[in-house]
């Protein structure tokens, strides 16, 4: 394989608190090429703090280090902040949880999907206004012209998360960080916002990072899956290979998943005596 | 539709508003009888208060009127002159009458229609104000901007602290000081008054503020004179101003920086200015309006201290005056206009809110 995309060795992310500096995550390694990979981990876990400090927003206090963090050949530690700016949003973006925060409540959809490409583009308005319509159509926005006069407060959770995707992808970035970009969603709706992801991601052939909470789903639609927990990497495995995991954290969540053809009174919890001690 | 714009939403809102220009109408008119009732109503309440505190007060104004060594028949007449004699409902019902047919009258300290009396306290300190909150915001709101971009930091700190003297200095000794320093030993403004002697009385009032009427009348000379005179206490009062809204939008700003949708903006790669100004600065403008609109109107009410200091002929003045003469006509008067000018702002900046808050409409 060629040199990967991006490329983790060792990244810590601390932060300072009274009883000295907590690592929220605790020296990860793992690279990214035009695949999709999977991060899970329960809540805490610093799988969102990964992705963020991948964008340099962790924001002071917090402090990010590694031995190495690469993208596309650039050391992003290295990078001054206006760099920066050229490679977020344009070669790599995030879509956040929740878009009832994540949007602004004061600007329409189209303001705020066309600002994403400005921001990186010199383009001629009426070119602007095109692609902001394609892009949503490529959400499968039915009515995009109608949509982008709106605010986010007239549109619904699921359009507003697939405005977010239009939004986050319209600059054509080589990488996605899809930070849980579906758990303030209906369930009915997750399918479909994570099959428009996914098929864009291929289509483009991006690297994407879908950060989760959800086995399956992440199971379901990544390449690869990483499994956090307490700041620190406990599985790297291809997702098909999930149900052979070896680490007792992985295990455990694997066995505490509910079937449809269930024989058990309880599920088992996971047993975290196991390795926590490391 | 859409040619200038690259956001189809402008073409789109202007066709709805076209398409229900009717509706529009008859909402708008609506809205303004809402506006003039409520109008009414609080001003009734406000007669009223002021009215009966006026009456309860133990200051009698008819021995204001006549001293305290007139013989009883002058005084009992004095009496009868001021309706005293009548029951205190019917007193109150005649005043209402008055008031209705835009009668507040006569001041027995300055001896003229308190209407007239009002016509020219009040567009002092309408000009001292105004300029005072246009400083105050046009300092306030960057430095507050500023402050919570670079929350922590040594222009934060020292932005904090000018607001905090501008809490904690009281409003005599800064403009004894300012007098003492500006006027007296560098000469860089004028004195007390509104103009120089010299000048007094050369302007015919239209609209009672110096800065409009000298420019009407072609002199450019009281122009300066009156800006050289109006430029301290107007600076004083926008400090005030300025501490508080400076404050306000600090926090105001934190709040919205904390927001996850600022995250989204930086994540777009925007630059951080685009981020304050476009992003968190925009829905701040909302509860802004209402801070600035309060502190307009409290300068509006009348620094008593700095129109003393400064012998500014305001509405402050004027009011002090009247109460300590027991003049209760100028001063149920000045309260009704101060009240009217509170609601009047109140509702500008509510209607304001409609205009600039899409969630609102």
């Amino acid at each position: 394989m060629s040199a990967p995309l991006l490329a983790v060795e060792n990244l810590k992310v601390t932060f300072p608190s009274p009883s000295g500096p907590v690592d929220v995550v605790k020296g990860i390694s793992f690279s990214l090429g035009r695949e999709r990979l999977g991060i899970v981990g329960e809540s805490g876990s610093g799988k969102s703090m990964t992705g963020r400090s991948i964008l340099g927003l962790v924001r002071a206090p917090g402090k990010v280090s590694a031995t190495r963090l690469e993208f596309d050949g650039m050391d992003l530690l290295k990078q001054g902040e206006k760099a920066m700016r050229k490679i977020r949003g344009a070669r790599i973006s995030m879509v956040m949880q929740d878009p009832k925060f994540s949007l602004n409540p004061v600007m329409t959809v189209g303001e705020q999907i066309a600002e994403a490409l400005v921001a990186h583009k010199r383009l001629p308005r009426r070119e602007i206004a095109a692609r902001v319509r394609a892009m949503l159509e490529a959400v499968r926005i039915n009515d995009p012209d109608r949509v982008a006069g709106l605010y986010p407060h007239e549109i619904s959770g699921g359009m507003g998360q697939r405005v977010m995707i239009a939004m986050m992808l319209i600059p054509e970035p080589d990488i996605l960080i899809a930070d849980e970009p579906t758990s303030a969603l209906d369930v009915s709706v997750q399918a479909q916002v994570l099959d428009i992801i996914d098929d864009l991601v291929r289509n483009k052939g991006m690297g994407l990072i879908l950060i989760s909470h959800d086995l399956n789903l992440v199971a379901h639609y990544c390449d690869r899956v990483l499994v956090m927990n307490s700041g620190r990497l406990v599985e790297d495995c291809a997702a098909s290979e999930l149900k052979n995991a070896q680490h007792p954290y992985t295990r455990g969540l694997l066995a505490a998943q509910p079937r449809l053809d269930e024989t058990r009174d309880e599920l088992p919890v996971i047993d975290r005596t196991t390795w926590s001690a490391t | 539709m859409a040619t200038d714009t690259p956001f189809p939403d402008a073409g789109a809102q202007a066709t709805r508003k076209r398409g229900g220009g009717a509706r529009r109408t008859r909402k708008a008119a609506l809205h303004l009888g809402g506006i003039a009732v409520s109008l009414i109503v609080t001003l009734l309440g406000l007669i009223a208060i002021t009215f009966f505190i006026g009456r309860v007060v133990p200051i009698d104004p008819a021995l204001a009127v006549v001293g305290d060594r007139a013989p009883k028949a002058v005084y009992e007449a004095a009496r009868v002159q001021l309706g005293l004699d009548k029951p205190l409902i019917v007193q109150f019902v005649t005043y209402v009458k008055a008031v209705a047919t835009g009668d507040l009258g006569m001041s027995v300290s300055t001896g003229r229609p308190v209407l007239q009396d009002l016509k020219e306290v009040f567009p002092a300190t309408l000009e001292m104000a105004t300029l005072g909150i246009l400083i105050g915001i046009a300092l306030g709101v960057p430095m507050g901007v500023h402050a919570a971009a670079k929350q922590g930091s040594l222009t934060d700190q020292v932005i904090r602290v000018v607001g905090l003297a501008g809490y904690a200095i009281p409003a005599f000794w800064l403009g004894l000081v300012g007098l003492a320093v500006f006027y007296a030993r560098l000469q860089w403004v004028d004195g007390p008054g509104r103009v120089d002697i010299a000048y007094d009385g050369l302007v015919t009032p239209v609209t009672g503020l110096m800065l409009v009427d000298s420019l009407l009348a072609g002199e450019t000379d009281i122009f300066f004179n009156a800006i050289g005179h109006l430029a301290l206490p107007a600076c004083i009062l926008g400090f005030f101003s300025l501490a508080y809204i400076a404050r306000m939008t600090r926090s105001f700003m934190l709040d919205q920086l904390a927001q996850e949708y600022i995250t989204t903006a930086r994540v777009k790669g925007l630059p951080e200015r685009v981020v304050i100004w476009r992003h968190a600065f925009r829905p701040i403008l909302l509860p802004l309006i209402t801070v600035c609109a309060l502190s307009y109107a409290a300068l509006l009410e009348g620094s008593v201290m700095i129109e003393t200091i400064f012998s500014w002929p305001g509405i402050g003045n004027y009011l002090t005056v009247a109460l300590l003469n027991a003049d209760m006509a100028a001063v149920l008067g000045a309260t009704l206009l101060i009240g009217t000018v509170f609601i009047i702002i109140n509702k500008v900046s509510d209607a304001l809110y409609d205009v600039l808050d899409p969630r609102a409409r």
